[in-house]
């Protein structure tokens, strides 16, 4: 496409370097240093989207950051695709494909244009008024109808193919913002070694600098002053430059999070390069130097392709070479804009004024309008075109007298101008103040809650000279030096304006839809409704017309609200009050937020020494916790199920191995160490003797249980603590958080051990066969090294701690060796052991084997509200002890109340059904709903030792229920069980001591 | 008895980074030391120094972590004399020597951009002002606790090692850009 | 994130950190001498004050040291931070705004 929009010289692009992109598939051709939305404006393209809610055509309204209409989906190629970007933000790129959204068939020609038409229907509140009736209408119709008409662009639908990254980040000094105020204060900052870091949301670093025309610093032009300052910084070792990174969030003690754009400038990125990357910075001070916004004008059809903010008009005339128009008519209520109509004409282009104050109001400014039509006293009423601008009708306006008589100024661009807002967004984010200066019609930052201050525009200071003084001394000041400079900047900046909130018209105010936010189409009227139907707070306001709540967040549109909501309320400005501000100040990608944090970085995924061999074996795993362990080890043409049977079956009958190296270990070591333990646990520790292990219950101080595992003496002063999987740290933290806090007074250290021992089970009948050949300096034999023993020897030529354990109901040793010599270990063991038919096991059947035998699992069948008693293990809570973590808790009324859910078995009368776990229990499934629950079903497996379903449960007053018949919810309705013993096999426990017991079996 | 050779050590297999930004380093011996109220030398370990800092090479040396606990790294092999000397040196004094040579792993990260690398991760300030040679700290990488180390060229980190391969595989991914 | 004073490590990030709820509530030195009210008065009620507050906090990923430190709960900043078994230092500032 042709670039007749493109002034034959002037702007900043780089007119060597020609590149194109597409829009709605056809090609724009640009310069390297056009945005898109400048390129767009160069072709002549004004027509770039619909709006949100009634499908308005929409053109580019601004140059930055706050563009409230031009957004467009970006695709750089699979997985890059990304919706709402703005255009004004986006930089022209070759090969980029941009499309509008909003609308179908086509931009041109839109469907849901038809909302326009309905627009008094579609007013605030419309879909709370109308989607209330019939209640049952909801869920079905319309809550799916409002979300597919809601929204803005279409989410992508596969993987993001690009890299994010973090960055944590210190610095002395973060300036945000690099325009005039942030280049001062960087340089003041820098001057004496202090780590800066200037971040500024665009491509080149110089902000409101970069379009000027005239203006000079020092005596040499804007561009050189920006040039030279921006070569002093990047000369200085301490200062760090990030252009095209944003500023979003400013959180607490002085949490500064910024977003850098690192590769979508790119044609053909580095693929070693992230596409963006997040910033945490943390700097001492930072200072503020954002700019201000400008305001549009509130009038009916002020929305139209070709109007935009004046000084928008200015940047693209002179940052980029392009007109937007060749008849601009500028209409405005103060002095910056004539500025901007100064420059347009300079470029050669048809200029009006139309200003609404009267000719006596205007200053200065009218000096720099020599030969430009001014229509002072002027307001506008409307604007003529359809998907374009044709036209601004405008008439004279004199307070108390009314408008006079209408005229149609032909144009094919607007610049509006309602004034200024600073942008105080980040100052906000801080905490700090606000305070309403009404001489400048504008929120400015008051009283700081952090170390911040601003500078420039952003305090609502207008003029260059102040600017950058006031940025020298806030970048010297934070950097603790509290030194000044004065620029000498002219000509003088054109400041000051009337406010204006919606322009005076000889229409019916009702009938009038001048717009306050485009992004979202809120109108002046809407706020006039919602405060008719009782919404007066500001926020309500907000909400209930989604002024602001736009992804602009409604930088061009709050302060017009607010002034309106003034206005009707008749209050001042800082009575109504201000929305609050929260970030991010602009859109941030899930991209930078998640950065690395995806795929196999998501979270770590734990592994054990002899996972690898595992894997190696064909094992299938499954998650605990952050480990990943093996589920159970299938051979060719097994389901899960029939592996789970073999397994469990070698360990009755024979030996199987299984890794339980992720089980956890604490090293309790000191003189006080047998002490810390008997407060710590319910059950006695100071006449275990060394050599042996006790199973213990760990309660937290309510009476709880919260872990469980088997604790090995070693020597007097030494134990061995084993924890379950999940618990490791917790069971740490618990002992630490007693040994800090409440007992600094023992002598006692604990330390993790769990990733220094790696743990092989080996159960079975055979396991001491299998063990035996691999062992010195220990005696394996029955009577010299019993169940729940613990002995230090070495196994295959390595240190072990050989504990004679079982959590199977077999007989079973735990050999714990240190990790690298694992596999080693496991190898030889497993080597020997196939001449008995050695298994390796994984955690399906060893939940299946505990369960046959009763042993309970913490967190399975217990959910932090189940005492020792409640699993009938109350024998192990010592009677004798004074005080331990939980016994004043186990007193109270209501752990002793006989209907306490309490561990049983449950068999299910069919002989057939494997309940499922979590399944509720009922007594009498005819009762009405709801019914009384009785309990749940805990764990629940097909038992391959007995042949028949087994489950434990938690069943109210569950152990006098004995035989009982009970009803278990499933899938298909109630199923009938009978309350059981919870215990399946081999109920005296003869087996762990290698006697056989096969009546238990199959019985 | 089977006449089996001594089982052999095997170390978490962990890739080696492009550009040599990220790399495993050797198996090495090391104790968690909790003694208090001690300030000297133990074991041939310099025990003197503040918190937060580490003394010694960097093949040897004592990160004091915590008020009282000291992680000790020495060269894989040394580990049974150092314990006797340590052990013979605190006689008569309330300690716990843990030994944690398998229970850690060590990663190098080196280079210009090493301290870019780890604040990928790290949410502390790693500058030469801030975290001088012999600075050491347990902290969190990304999601994984680790400690890291500096003395000689560069950082070592240290973590327990099952998260290994998420702390290499971060520090990896990351590093890209610098390789 | 909160820059968390460890009076052992000095400010950090609070990832490294985890609140453990309002300080100095002592376990009762002889648990059975207390009534049901007296026990659940220690186990659970807890003050959640609008202003200064006192929490214990643990440097898990740092020296992990538990400590106290008066926090404002409604700006978040750190008043004051220090070692267990110290009393809670006097506050200038508490009682005022």
């Amino acid at each position: 496409m042709a670039q007749s929009n493109r002034l034959p010289s002037g702007g900043r692009i780089d007119r060597a370097k020609p590149l194109a992109f597409t829009f709605n598939g056809k090609s724009v051709d640009g310069f390297a240093g056009d945005t898109v939305a400048s390129a767009l404006l160069a072709n002549g393209i004004r027509l770039v989207g619909r709006s949100f809610k009634y499908h308005r055509p929409r053109g580019i309204l601004t140059h930055g950051s706050d563009e409230p209409n031009a957004l467009l989906k970006v695709d750089r190629g699979p997985g890059r695709a990304d919706p709402n970007n703005r255009a004004t933000v986006i930089e022209a790129v070759g090969g980029l494909k941009l499309s509008s959204q909003n609308h179908w068939p086509s931009l041109e020609h839109d469907i849901g244009a038809v909302n326009d038409r309905l627009s008094p229907v579609l007013v605030a509140g419309f879909y709370y008024k109308t989607f209330m009736w019939p209640r049952s209408f909801w869920d079905k119709l319309y809550e799916p109808k409002i979300r597919a008409a809601a929204g803005l662009g279409v989410a992508p639908d596969v993987p993001d193919a690009d890299r994010y990254v973090h960055r944590n980040a210190h610095c002395d000094v973060l300036v945000v913002g690099a325009g005039p105020a942030g280049l001062a204060a960087a340089l003041a900052a820098s001057e004496n070694g202090r780590r800066v870091i200037l971040a500024d949301e665009q491509a080149e670093m110089g902000g409101s600098l970069l379009a000027e025309r005239t203006a000079t610093i020092d005596g040499v032009s804007a561009a050189q002053w920006v040039a030279h300052a921006l070569t002093t910084l990047a000369g200085r070792a301490n200062v760090t430059l990030l252009p095209r990174t944003t500023a979003f969030g400013y959180y607490n003690h002085n949490h500064v999070v910024l977003t850098e754009r690192v590769t979508d400038h790119l044609e053909r990125p580095d693929p070693k390069l992230p596409r963006e990357r997040l910033w945490q910075v943390r700097p001492a001070e930072v200072v503020i130097a954002t700019g201000a916004h400008e305001r549009p004008l509130s009038f009916a059809d002020n929305d139209r392709p070709g109007i935009m903010l004046a000084e928008s008009v200015r940047t693209y005339i002179n940052r980029y070479g392009v007109a937007p128009g060749r008849r601009i008519v500028f209409a405005t209520n103060g002095a910056s804009a004539y500025a901007a109509a100064a420059d347009a004409k300079a470029a050669g282009l048809d200029v009006t004024i139309v200003d609404t104050r009267p000719e006596s109001a205007i200053g200065p400014e009218k000096a720099l309008a020599a030969g430009i039509e001014i229509l002072a006293g002027h307001t506008v009423v409307g604007s003529t075109g359809g998907k374009g601008l044709t036209g601004l009708i405008v008439a004279p306006f004199t307070a108390g007298k009314g408008v006079g008589a209408r005229r149609t100024l032909p144009c094919d661009c607007a610049g509006i101008s309602g004034g200024w807002t600073p942008s105080v967004h980040l100052f906000s984010q801080s905490r700090g103040k606000l305070i309403f200066r009404a001489d400048i019609d504008a929120f400015v930052p008051g009283i700081s809650v952090q170390k911040e201050r601003s500078a420039g525009a952003c305090k609502g200071t207008y003029g260059l000279s102040a600017i950058l003084a006031e940025g020298w001394a806030a970048g010297s000041g934070a950097a603790g030096a509290d030194g000044s400079r004065l620029f000498a900047a002219a000509p003088a900046t054109p400041t000051g304006f009337a406010p204006a909130r919606v322009l005076p018209t000889d229409d019916d105010p009702k009938k009038v839809r001048a717009f306050l936010d485009f992004q979202n189409d809120v109108t002046a009227k809407d706020i006039r409704l919602a405060v008719r139907e009782g919404f007066e707070s500001v926020e309500h306001v907000k909400r209930y017309t989604t002024n602001g709540m736009a992804s602009d967040q409604g930088k061009t549109s709050n302060m017009a609200a607010l002034g309106l909501l003034s206005e009707i309320l008749e209050k001042p400005i800082p009575q109504v009050g201000t929305t609050t501000f929260r970030p991010p100040y602009t859109p941030v990608t899930f991209g930078a937020i998640i950065g690395s944090a995806r795929g196999q970085l998501f979270d770590p995924i734990r592994t054990a020494p002899l996972h690898e061999w595992a894997v190696e074996h064909g094992a299938k795993f499954e998650n605990v916790s952050l480990w990943r362990r093996a589920w159970y080890f299938p051979k060719a043409g097994e389901d899960m199920h029939a592996a789970v049977a073999r397994e469990c079956k070698a360990v009755r009958e024979s030996v199987g191995i299984f890794d339980a190296s992720t089980l956890g270990k604490i090293e309790v070591k000191g003189p006080d160490a047998a002490e810390f333990l008997n407060r710590i646990y319910p059950n006695a520790w100071l006449k275990l003797e060394p050599g042996k292990c006790r199973y213990g219950l760990m309660l937290k101080e309510d009476g709880f249980i919260f872990d469980d595992g088997v604790v090995a003496r070693l020597a007097p002063d030494l134990f061995h603590v084993t924890t379950t999987t999940g618990g490791a740290p917790r069971v740490l933290a618990h002992m630490e958080d007693y040994l800090q806090t409440e007992w600094p007074d023992l002598n006692v250290f604990a330390t993790s051990t769990t990733e220094e021992w790696a743990v092989i089970a080996l159960q079975g009948p055979k396991a001491r066969d299998v063990l035996q050949p691999f062992v010195t300096g220990i005696d394996l034999a029955g009577e010299a090294f019993p169940h729940m023993a613990v002995r230090v020897g070495e196994i295959c030529g390595v240190p072990t701690r050989l504990m004679r354990v079982s959590f199977t109901g077999e007989m079973g040793f735990e050999i714990n060796v240190p990790a690298d010599h694992a596999r080693a270990v496991w190898e030889a063991l497993y080597d020997y052991g196939q001449r008995f038919g050695i298994t390796p096991y994984g955690t399906e059947a060893m939940h299946v084997l505990r369960a046959e035998r009763g042993f309970i699992i913490v967190g399975q069948e217990t959910d932090g509200t189940v005492t020792p008693e409640d699993l009938g293990l109350g024998g192990m809570v010592s009677k004798v002890k004074r005080d331990f973590v939980g016994k004043r808790s186990l007193a109270r009324p209501d752990m002793a109340l006989a209907d306490r859910k309490q561990l049983v078995g449950l068999a299910s009368l069919d002989g057939r059904t494997v309940l499922d776990e979590g399944a509720q229990i009922v007594a009498d499934p005819a009762q009405a709903v709801p019914m009384t629950m009785l309990g749940h079903v805990t764990s629940s497996y097909l038992s391959p030792s007995l042949g028949h379903p087994i489950a434990l449960a938690l069943v109210a007053g569950g152990r006098t229920r004995m035989g009982e018949t009970l009803h278990v919810t499933t899938p298909a309705g109630f199923t009938t069980v009978k309350v059981t013993a919870p215990v399946f096999v081999d109920p005296e426990g003869k087996r762990v001591n290698g006697v056989q017991t096969e009546g238990a079996l199959h019985a | 008895m089977l006449d089996t050779p001594k089982a052999a050590r095997r170390t978490p297999v962990l890739p080696v980074g492009k550009g040599g930004i990220v790399s495993p380093l050797p198996p090495a011996d090391r104790f968690v030391l909790r003694l208090k109220g001690f300030s000297g030398t133990a074991g041939g370990f310099d025990l003197s120094g503040a918190l937060n800092t580490a003394h010694g090479m960097a093949e040897r040396f004592a990160a004091r972590l915590g008020p009282d606990e000291w992680l000790l790294v020495l060269p894989e092999g040394e580990g049974a004399a150092a314990q006797a000397a340590l052990e013979a040196d605190l006689v008569g004094r309330f300690f716990s020597l843990v030994a944690v040579g398998h229970r850690n792993v060590g990663i190098a990260v080196t280079g210009p951009h090493a301290a870019d690398v780890l604040n990928a991760g790290i949410a502390l300030d790693l500058s030469d002002a801030a975290f001088p040679q012999g600075s050491a700290t347990r902290t969190l990488l990304g999601k994984a606790d680790v400690v890291v180390v500096r003395l000689g060229s560069g950082f070592r980190v240290e973590c327990w090692r099952s998260f290994a391969p998420y702390v290499s595989g971060f520090l990896t991914e990351v590093a890209q850009e610098f390789a | 994130m909160l820059l968390v004073p460890c009076p052992y490590c000095g400010p950090r990030p609070e990832v490294e950190f985890h609140c453990g709820g309002e300080a100095h509530i002592a376990r009762p030195a002889d648990p059975n001498a207390l009534d049901d009210a007296q026990w659940a008065e220690y186990l659970f009620v807890r003050t959640s004050n609008k202003g200064v507050h006192a929490e214990r906090w643990l440097h898990s990923h740092g020296c992990g040291r538990w400590f106290n430190a008066l926090r404002n709960t409604v700006s978040d900043s750190f008043l004051a931070s220090y070692e267990m078994g110290q009393p809670r230092p006097a506050l200038p500032t508490e009682g005022g705004k």
